[in-house]
């Protein structure tokens, strides 16, 4: 179970293991599981209450299957810590931010300072997200539409 | 044309900052090759045989006469002084230094433009029709929705590491210059009952090894829903899209696969839940978008009538114009393929010439198309003549658009390092062969693609006639196909058999259009010859 080298929460970090998703759907009390790039977000939404932690495993930086999990968590409300663990690079963390991922726990170990010129580089966003930021469309009506 | 406000310009610059920041890291040996790697090709940045080759975003293959002058700009000072004009309706320059590649992207960002998403596994630039708001047949300008998908799809956070690349047409008239049907995405504005505009899906199709036509997956989405359904076509592909092997990969293995009923009920699931979250622009913004994109100020008394007694005017009038909206104005195709050339390559100087001809005579506006050539789309038909003396004077006035010289090719084994088989030569012989211009005309429309490989940047699945290179045990060996067709007859061509060396080829074309003028039937093209006698005439003349 990797530590998170990067956590954009202000609660405790939960003690227990994440657990296997089977092992979740199986057994169920558990409060913390490790969903594979593979496996179906949708089958939490029936938890969603009790979980405080939900890991997402990404094999290599490529898969982006963990971003469309993430943004369909926090789209039925999930509040808990999302973590990204595995192949997870400075030039991902942005986007994985935007999909609504709050700590990161990469391989290799990112810099403080990088990942924060990166968290900071680009001024807009075009998308509405699940992170809740105004996409360009919504400033750009805002004062009519308020 | 659309212009940028303060935020589409951040964004640019933003991105100009980060890749100057990632290749000074590079050049330094602080990221290697195999790091760099992904950050570059989401600038476009390929690594290709020779050199470096970056591909420019011109969205929706619309320019203004300064965006088409730092084309040239760009050519002149950091390229061999030309660039190729590719299928998508973009432009690609072959001779790229590293260190150069941050200083085009700033030059690039002071005219609105850039290279963002012209490579990697993400939402490609959004391609259209090159008559968009000019041509008689369309039912609105598609160029807003493009836009809006522009904008929708750059910097995606969920779908910027896609299973495979993926791309988006968005066309408004029933004649299909654009492909649209080839691509991830095929997008038709139409009206529904109620008189409404919005958009008729089409998913799945696509080129390369595995061709296949999208089909229709939804007849209306509203203005108000479009990136709520996008978002969900797109979810479903970037979850279960094939990431196992990238050959499987394409949105089209996807829905081939699941079944395109499967497919749709996934989509509707995912689009019901979209509905839910408020994730579509306002129709306002659309309306914003589309305000950019009026009829420029037509001259209501312009002649309709053009003095035709200059035979090569005439020759070049009838060939290469197209019919306006507007009466007294035509839209004009200027061919990149003069006799011999390279197709879709253009000099700087001759894309300096471009941009003045668009600048005086047809609002500051200028088009890519998808076969490769320039498009002039509001001129008056009595400046017709001024601008054809002009074009030439520069080597650019074939009047060949959409017979056999007007041919698609991609960079091949000349340039790129996926090719198997050059393009290039390939294309020039085939049109030294038929360069003469009664000849052409008389064989009439006639769309011969190349590719230099399976991966068919040179739409070859989509020619009537086509050409695919491959490597036989070394030599380079050409394949030809029959009966394709990117347009709204939308068809796959077949493989007539054993392929040809070089010149084998360019004699394989000659026996095939023999056949076509034995057979044809009055006004019938070359492909509708061979759908009415099939395959074997040909064959039999090929092989026999």
């Amino acid at each position: 179970m990797a530590d998170p080298h990067l956590r954009f929460r202000d609660d405790e970090p939960t003690e227990e293991p994440a657990v296997t998703l089977d092992a979740f759907l199986e057994q169920s009390n558990a409060t913390a599981v490790r969903l594979e790039s593979d496996e179906d977000a949708r089958l939490l939404l029936p938890y969603l209450d009790r979980l405080s932690l939900i890991e997402i495993g990404f094999p290599v930086f490529g898969d982006g299957r963990g971003y469309s999990a993430a943004q369909i968590l926090r789209e039925s409300g999930y509040a808990g810590e999302l973590r990204a663990q595995g192949d997870v690079l400075v030039d991902q963390l942005a986007y994985l931010r935007r999909c609504g991922f709050d700590s990161f726990a990469p391989e290799h170990a990112i810099a403080p300072e990088a990942a924060k010129a990166a968290l900071e580089r680009y001024p807009q966003v075009y998308q509405a997200t699940s992170e809740g930021r105004s996409p360009v469309w919504a400033l750009r009506h805002a004062g009519k539409t308020a | 044309m659309y212009q940028y406000d303060q935020y589409d310009q951040a964004m640019v610059d933003a991105r100009v900052a980060e890749f100057r920041d990632q290749t000074e890291r590079r050049i330094k040996g602080e990221l290697t090759e195999d790091q760099f790697k992904p950050l570059r090709l989401m600038n476009g940045l390929y690594l290709q045989l020779h050199a470096y080759m970056l591909r420019v975003a011109i969205p929706y293959g619309t320019l203004s006469s300064a965006q088409m002058r730092m084309l040239a700009h760009i050519a002149r000072k950091y390229d061999k002084d030309y660039g190729h004009f590719t299928t998508r309706q973009n432009i690609q320059y072959n001779w790229i230094k590293l260190e150069d590649a941050p200083d085009i992207l700033a030059d690039l960002a002071t005219v609105e433009m850039h290279a963002i998403q012209t490579s990697g596994n993400c939402i490609r630039n959004i391609s259209s029709d090159q008559f968009a708001g000019a041509a008689a047949d369309e039912i609105a300008d598609p160029r807003p929705w493009a836009e809006l998908l522009r904008q929708w799809s750059s910097f995606h956070p969920e779908f910027s590491y896609l299973p495979r690349k993926f791309k988006i047409a968005v066309i408004a008239s029933d004649e299909d210059r654009a492909a649209m049907r080839l691509h991830d995405i095929g997008i038709q504005l139409v009206h529904n009952d109620a008189g409404e505009l919005g958009a008729k899906f089409f998913v799945g199709g696509g080129m390369g090894r595995t061709p296949m036509v999208a089909p229709e997956i939804r007849d209306f989405v509203p203005a108000d829903e479009l990136i709520h359904y996008a978002e969900a076509c797109l979810r479903v592909y970037n979850r279960y899209g094939r990431r196992d092997n990238k050959y499987k990969a394409r949105i089209k293995i996807l829905v081939h696969e699941l079944g395109k009923d499967e497919y749709i009920r996934q989509v509707e699931e995912e689009f019901a839940h979209m509905r839910t979250l408020g994730l579509n622009p306002p129709v306002e913004e659309l309306a914003r978008i589309s305000a950019y994109f009026t009829d420029p100020a037509f001259d209501a008394s312009a002649p309709d009538t053009v003095d035709l007694s200059d035979p090569d005017f005439r020759i070049w009038v009838e060939q290469n114009t197209h019919a306006h909206k507007q009466p007294g104005y035509a839209i004009v195709n200027i061919s990149l393929k003069p006799v011999g050339g390279i197709p879709g390559d253009a000099s700087s100087g001759q894309i300096d010439l471009m941009a003045d001809l668009a600048e005086t005579y047809s609002f500051d506006e200028l088009r890519v198309t998808h076969a490769q050539n320039i498009v002039l789309p509001h001129v008056r038909k009595a400046d017709l003549y001024a601008i054809w003396q002009k074009l030439d004077e520069a080597g650019l006035a074939a009047a060949n658009l959409d017979l056999i010289g007007d041919m698609i090719a991609c960079p091949g084994l000349d340039y790129c390092s996926l090719a198997n088989a050059r393009s290039i030569p390939v294309a020039q012989k085939i049109s030294q062969r038929f360069a003469d211009q009664q000849r052409q005309k008389e064989l009439g429309e006639l769309k011969l693609k190349i590719s230099g490989c399976i991966n068919a940047c040179g739409h070859h699945h989509a020619g009537h006639i086509g050409i695919l290179g491959v490597d036989r045990k070394g030599t380079e060996n050409y394949q030809l196909l029959l009966g394709g067709s990117g347009a709204e007859d939308v068809s796959l061509g077949k493989i007539t058999g054993p392929g040809f060396d070089e010149d084998g080829i360019v004699d394989a074309i000659e026996k095939v259009t023999s056949i076509y003028l034995e057979s044809r039937e009055e006004g019938e093209r070359f492909v509708d010859t061979y759908r009415r006698i099939g395959m074997d005439p040909f064959k039999e003349a090929l092989y026999g």
